[in-house]
């Protein structure tokens, strides 16, 4: 793909549930479009035998007993939550 | 005469000698920015209360439990998690998020005695070059105020040039630390991955986010990072590697240093000013007993595309997690749950995040993942190699830190490709996750020029003596810009 169309963009905001108007689709199908061909230079490198890198350090597991702490007050965490009732978070119905 | 262009040790010794107490030290960082804050933009809160208040309890602490960093005042770029103290990430879709506990690195400069005195403005989510990208103000370049301070930790680089507090902490992705200290005549430095906990810090690409101190002074940079540094056993990439006293390094003795200069950073795109300086700088380090040589780094022009697949890709991952129900932007009169999920993160995220989550989005969708997100990995392991090829031969890897000295509000910024371009000196690093340091190296029509200087994994006692070396041989970091004390 080299052009980003609207309708890729609808695709994909769909995906990233990021609601976009026609408008929105116009800016972005330009913009991506534009990230894409700056990519397109990656084509040219070869890279059959090379191993992908996933993280900049090697590093290893740690483990640790899994010890129930008391860390975060839930009412001081309920605080950022517009809607609660009796200690849960309220949503819309989904059923 | 402010306090705040004062050293840590300078500061020290004025609270040693009972001649400033660190409610007043407190109370002059306050009114630099209550006096300058209003051109500069720099701060997104102030909290004056709750600096105050442990300002006084400090101030009964016995001299012989104070280390060099107490009572001195710092600001935080606004993706440190703070308790009590909106966190934004100058972004509407966290405008009133207040977190409930603290981040490693906050309580870290609290156990040292700091005293933040608020948050810094940034690009929304840290994904910017300019703080332009803020949803919620434009911060200017203290050097020249129709300036960028450079981005996305320009808050906190521009509130360290003028004088309203004389540390900060930043966050450094692709640049995001060393560029604007460069734009701004300051020192910043991105310390190799692992070396700093990112517990807290809100993620925008994990596996190249790291943490950094923004100091008038490579000693005080490197005070700073001795406070921060560490392993973490809340952030499972943090190295258990042993922590160094980085400010023991700053010997000033670089004799028989190896410098290679990647010729792709002297090369086309880099602006004969900047250009210059590098070269003037290359001649004091020589002139202190280094040696430098022309080398290639021949992946370099793959950095740009590579960072911005990998960073979009785990950004739109990381940014997952807004969904409008928990914390964050919550949008009126929803009727379902789908429509929260759409309208908040709509209505929430700016269009420079909304674009990045698309395109990572894009990048990690099953028809092009291979060809995207995982070339861009293996482009990735070769940029990386480029750099341990190199450190077999050399010491330290120098070149500028950007391509040109600080754009103009509202100019370049407008061009994606162009900003993009330009991070080429400053992606690889995070890339790589070896340390980099910027350091004053020249002023060019008014405006600072920073040198870059980057070590192997962590080598960082290395490159603050190379660039501790190379100050105390100049007096760039002496200068001061035009906004802040002295002369208005």
């Amino acid at each position: 793909m080299t052009k980003f169309t609207q309708d890729d963009v609808k695709y994909f905001a769909n995906f990233a549930r990021i609601g976009v108007s026609d408008d929105e689709a116009e800016v972005f199908a330009e913009l991506i479009s534009e990230l894409v061909g700056f990519g397109d230079v990656l084509k040219e490198v070869d890279t059959d035998h090379v191993e992908p890198m996933t993280h900049p350090l090697q590093l290893f597991n740690v483990l640790r007993e899994d010890v129930p702490q008391d860390i975060l007050d839930r009412e001081e965490m309920l605080k950022s939550v517009e809607e609660h009732e009796a200690g849960m978070i309220k949503v819309p119905n989904i059923l | 005469m402010t306090l705040m262009k004062k050293s840590a040790a300078e500061l020290q010794q004025l609270l040693h000698n009972r001649e400033v107490s660190v409610k007043e030290l407190t109370e002059d960082s306050l009114q630099q920015i209550a006096k300058l804050d209003g051109k500069v933009q720099a701060f997104l809160a102030v909290t004056e209360k709750e600096a105050l208040s442990q300002a006084e309890s400090l101030d009964n602490e016995p001299m012989e439990n104070r280390g060099p960093l107490f009572g001195l005042p710092i600001g935080i770029k606004d993706n440190i998690i703070t308790k009590g103290i909106t966190t934004t990430c100058a972004s509407k879709m966290l405008e009133n998020f207040v977190p409930v506990y603290d981040a490693t690195v906050t309580n870290k400069v609290k156990q040292a005695g700091m005293v933040s005195v608020g948050k810094l403005n940034m690009d929304e989510f840290a994904m910017g070059s300019t703080t332009e990208r803020s949803a919620f103000k434009t911060t200017h370049n203290p050097w020249n105020l129709d300036r960028v301070p450079g981005g996305s930790s320009g808050g906190s680089a521009a509130a360290v040039a003028a004088g309203e507090v004389p540390f900060a902490l930043g966050t450094d992705t692709g640049g995001s630390v060393r560029q604007p200290a460069a734009f701004c005549g300051v020192v910043g430095m991105k310390p190799t991955y692992g070396r700093v906990s990112r517990y807290g810090l809100v993620a925008f690409a994990s596996s190249l986010d790291q943490i950094g101190p923004i100091t008038r002074t490579v000693e005080d940079n490197a005070l700073l990072l001795n406070a921060i540094a560490g392993v973490d056993q809340w952030d499972s990439s943090s190295s258990p590697k042993q922590v160094p006293d980085f400010r023991a390094a700053l010997t000033g003795d670089i004799k028989g240093l190896r410098i290679a200069v990647p010729k792709e950073y002297l090369g086309e795109g880099i602006a004969d000013d900047v250009k210059e300086s590098v070269l003037e700088a290359l001649k004091v380090l020589e002139s202190l007993g280094a040696t430098w040589e022309e080398v290639t780094l021949p992946h370099s022009k793959y950095a740009s595309p590579v960072y911005y697949t990998i960073a979009t890709s785990e950004a739109s991952s990381n940014l997952a997690r807004f969904d409008g129900i928990r914390y964050g932007y919550h949008p009126e009169g929803a009727k379902n749950l789908e429509e929260i999920y759409l309208r908040s993160r709509s209505e929430g995220f700016g269009t420079e995040v909304k674009k990045r989550i698309l395109y990572g989005t894009y990048a990690l969708s099953a028809d092009h993942h291979e060809d995207l997100y995982v070339k861009a990995m293996k482009v990735r392991t070769l940029i990386a190699q480029d750099f341990a090829n190199l450190f077999e031969k050399y010491d330290v890897v120098i070149g500028p830190t950007s391509a040109t000295t600080a754009y103009e509000i509202g100019g370049v910024a407008q061009n994606q490709l162009t900003l993009y371009a330009n991070d080429v000196l400053t992606v690889s690093v995070n890339l790589a996750g070896v340390p980099a340091i910027s350091v004053p190296c020249g002023i060019s029509n008014g405006l600072p020029v920073g040198l870059q200087i980057i070590g192997n994994h962590f080598d960082e006692p290395l490159v603050y003596k190379v660039a501790h070396a190379y100050e105390q041989a100049t007096d760039f970091h002496k200068q001061s810009p035009s906004q802040g004390e002295g002369n208005e």
